[in-house]
């Protein structure tokens, strides 16, 4: 069973195996097929329309997914990698080994907030943007820069004390657990991890930074976080309801798994630890 | 950062002169017209505060028109201009906007979102809208 680290737990060899792989997908032309999904539904995803990947209560659903797809493309290219998380309760700050050389490269300098240090760096030749939002090609960031500052410790606590998974419309305007949890209104614990980092991570292109991934995958532990919590809860919607994903029904683009199917992770992977 | 120092408001009387009337051309971009209109306000412009803006900011001239018809400004009802590229952007329920640059941080104002967007491009241009 493969299990999901904390990213400031890895060795050396783990973080190169991390990088080495996703260098790799991304020289394959895969990796921005990842970045132009997510986009393509984040610029579909409306309030008043159909919605799937975000701002709906298969938000959840549609990243585990999408995280899953990812790390088997990964896993393809070297096999004992997994998808590392990102605890931004703990690892708050630019100094932290996440953004060091040999593992994602450091803040943004200069004009355009080009990161220019550490693998993911566009000097390096190995990671030049092509699915973008302007004309910048290569990465950039502003971490702390956004106004926003990282959800904390009781900030999540509170988050996962919400009892109820999500409640209509099923939208951004939504109260409940996923909707605080995305942030579109309330505590807000995902939307400003985003706005955090800033450059590429504030756009609907976000994976193109490569912590992205590390982020969603701490989300998604935060899910069985909630699971644990609250074992009389579930995912809602149970019953099919216009725009929106309801428990049995399948998720675009993939058209082939329903939240229902993806509710237990421990089918999938395990996490080093629950939170 | 005060930005009223950095702000130029372009009046009303300008605008009515007919200097930003958008045209989206082929290529799938909008740019300022000069061929002649095929999308055009949807009511007359400006004459709410607030409806319509065309101001430089930060030496990026940045425009925005409530619109109606077709095209990706047609879910939102609105569109705003950076430099003469159509920034892609959203109403949320509540009624603040996001952008396809600022896409997890609410504004209250399409211009609001526009001065965001130009920050956060730190003098890049937006990419041409796919089709
Ligand atoms: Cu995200």
């Amino acid at each position: 069973m493969a299990v999901r680290k904390n990213q400031a737990t890895l060795t050396a060899a783990e973080k190169r195996a991390f990088v080495n792989a996703v260098l790799e997908l991304k020289r394959r032309g895969t990796y921005d097929a990842f970045v132009s999904t997510h986009n393509d539904f984040i610029m579909s995803d409306t309030d008043t329309t159909e919605r799937t990947g975000h701002r709906a209560p298969s938000f959840l659903p549609w990243h585990r997914s999408f995280l899953l797809r990812f790390e088997r493309a990964l896993q393809a290219i070297d096999a004992t990698v997994t998808l590392p998380y990102w605890d931004w309760t703990t690892d708050r700050t630019p100094n932290s080994s996440l953004w060091g050389p040999d593992f994602l490269g450091g803040d943004g300098t200069g004009t355009g907030g080009r990161v220019a240090t550490g693998p993911f760096a566009q000097s390096g030749g190995n990671w030049t943007l092509t699915v973008r939002p302007d004309t910048r090609n290569y990465l950039t960031r502003e971490l702390g820069q956004g106004g926003e500052s990282l959800p904390t410790r009781a900030d999540v606590d509170a988050v996962l004390a919400i009892a109820t998974y999500d409640a209509a419309p099923f939208n951004s305007s939504s109260s409940g657990f996923r909707n605080n949890l995305e942030g579109w209104t309330g505590i807000n614990l995902h939307n400003r991890v985003h706005v955090w980092v800033g450059g590429n991570m504030s756009t609907g292109m976000s994976p193109n930074d490569p912590v992205f991934w590390m982020h969603h995958c701490m989300i998604d532990r935060l899910w069985a976080g909630w699971q644990s919590r609250h074992p009389g809860q579930g995912y809602q919607p149970v019953r099919r309801t216009r725009n929106v994903v309801a428990l049995n029904d399948t998720m675009k683009p993939w058209n082939d798994v329903t939240p229902a199917d993806l509710l237990d992770h421990t089918k999938f992977y395990t996490y080093d630890s629950a939170y | 950062m005060s930005e009223s120092t950095t702000t130029t408001e372009i009046t009303r009387r300008r605008m009515l002169q007919g200097t930003v009337v958008a045209t989206a051309v082929a290529a799938g971009t909008v740019v300022l017209g000069l061929t002649g209109p095929t999308v055009t306000p949807a009511s007359g412009a400006d004459t709410e505060s607030g409806d319509s803006f065309d101001e430089v900011f930060r030496n990026r001239r940045i425009q925005g028109m409530p619109m109606s018809g077709e095209g990706h400004h047609a879910m939102s009802g609105y569109m705003v201009l950076i430099d003469g590229r159509e920034l892609h952007m959203m109403r949320n329920a509540d009624g603040t906007w996001i952008s396809v640059i600022n896409h997890y941080q609410t504004f209250a104002t399409p211009r609001a979102l526009a001065r965001a967007a130009v920050n956060s491009l730190d003098g890049a241009d937006l990419a041409p809208l796919a089709a």
